[in-house]
């Protein structure tokens, strides 16, 4: 395959893994890391570095059709950020010192959980105002069914921000956004409904991307020919995953797209463990 | 609109739109580069599956502008690149400055903070 070619059947796959994590909500990079490293071949450096930056292409892309819906929260999102570039910051720096069987198989194991935490859907427990969300200011509204404006309080601040230093450092050791993670830690365990989590998580996700993306840089993990297509082709195909999302079965192709992220988890891990990446 | 009427909405709005431009931008530039590379590279055999460090490619501030401007391929990319880092960047900038004319003290602060480390992480961390 010449360059040509390889750039466009990336840019294809790409496209497809953006379409795929905006419909299901786990994010491209999910399945564009072993797309590109068990698929392509491409060496699992480059295969984060281009990934990083298509993470902060779509977050940003996306955000525009987010913030008119009226959903995200500046401050549950800008206060947990804190920890977020923390952990991001710490991430990248473990990324340059894990060996890449390593991070390959860290990789699995958290494409593994984050299908486990998509099953684990539960319904929105609105918690009321309280001591620590009134002093953070983090209470806030959101648009629920029918135009009616729900108001709601936040919970368990301090587990929430232990959990996004976490989220943090996977996002800059193995390049993706941890959309999962960031949802974890504000739906699960701040009681933040659904909607809210999830478009905040959007918004944050940029900015930590962008924080771990100064050392990815100077470690000379983002190669520009490969990360022009992908960055490209994420962004395209996640725009285009948010306009059908609506008309599309989601449920349906959250299960689908559950068995495929497992094999391709099951082969990260078992092609770290035999040292073959 | 006076700044001091500035909502959280109007605020996010505004960010919103600075975010998509910077997005657009950066992908139309980058896009242009790819083309570039294509026209002397499109028979080339790719190389990705050997990590070689792409720290060579890329060029230092006062380089940049000048090989941009005679339409190098990788300059163009890299440039893509950098405005597309640079717009979370600025989102977080923004929301410094609008916390600051909402006169909301804490989140002032609780911003800065995050564009400290936002700086410190892309211009020092190694």
């Amino acid at each position: 395959m010449n360059e040509l070619t390889f750039s466009l059947v990336i840019l294809g796959g790409s496209l497809l893994a953006g379409l795929l994590g905006s419909l299901t909500g786990l994010g491209g990079g999910v399945v564009l890391v072993p797309m590109l490293a068990l698929l392509f071949k491409v060496d699992l450096h480059y295969a984060i570095g281009a990934s990083l930056i298509s993470v902060i292409a779509t977050s940003s892309g996306s955000a525009a059709a987010y913030v008119r819906e009226g959903f995200s929260n500046m401050r549950i999102g800008m206060f947990l950020e804190i920890a977020t570039t923390i952990g991001a910051v710490f991430g990248a720096w473990l990324a340059t010192r894990t060996p890449t069987r390593g991070i390959a198989i860290v990789f699995g194991v958290v494409l593994l959980y984050s299908v486990y935490l998509t099953f684990q859907r539960h319904e929105d427990e609105i918690v009321g105002h309280n001591k620590w969300s009134d002093r953070l200011k983090m209470n806030g509204t959101y648009p629920g069914p029918g135009g009616k404006e729900i108001s709601y309080g936040v919970k368990h601040v301090g587990g929430g921000f232990a959990t996004m230093l976490g989220a943090g450092t996977l996002s800059g050791l193995l390049g993706i956004g941890s959309g999962a993670v960031k949802v974890l830690a504000m739906d699960h365990i701040m009681r933040i409904p659904f909607k809210v989590s999830t478009t905040t998580s959007n918004f944050m996700i940029g900015v930590t991307a962008a924080a771990s993306a100064g050392i990815y840089l100077r470690r000379g993990y983002v190669d520009p020919a490969l990360s022009a297509p992908v960055m490209i082709g994420v962004l395209i195909g996640s725009l285009i995953g948010a306009r059908i999302l609506v008309r599309v079965n989601v449920r349906a192709l959250r299960t689908v797209f559950a068995v495929v992220v497992f094999f391709l988890a099951v082969e990260m891990i078992y092609n770290g463990i035999i040292g073959k990446v | 609109m006076k700044f001091t009427d500035l909502n959280d909405e109007q605020v996010e709005g505004l960010i919103g739109q600075v975010l998509r431009i910077g997005t657009t931008v950066s992908c139309g530039i980058t896009f242009i580069g790819l083309c570039i590379f294509m026209v002397h590279n499109a028979r080339a055999i790719p190389h990705y599956h050997i990590f070689l460090s792409s720290l060579g490619q890329f060029y230092g501030p006062s380089q940049l502008m000048q090989h941009v401007m005679q339409g190098q391929a990788t300059a163009l990319i890299e440039l893509g690149i950098l405005i597309l880092i640079a717009t979370p960047v600025a989102r977080v900038a923004f929301l410094v400055i609008a916390f600051a004319l909402e006169r909301d003290h804490m989140y002032v602060g609780v911003s800065a903070l995050v564009l400290v480390i936002l700086l410190y992480s892309i211009f020092f961390s190694q």
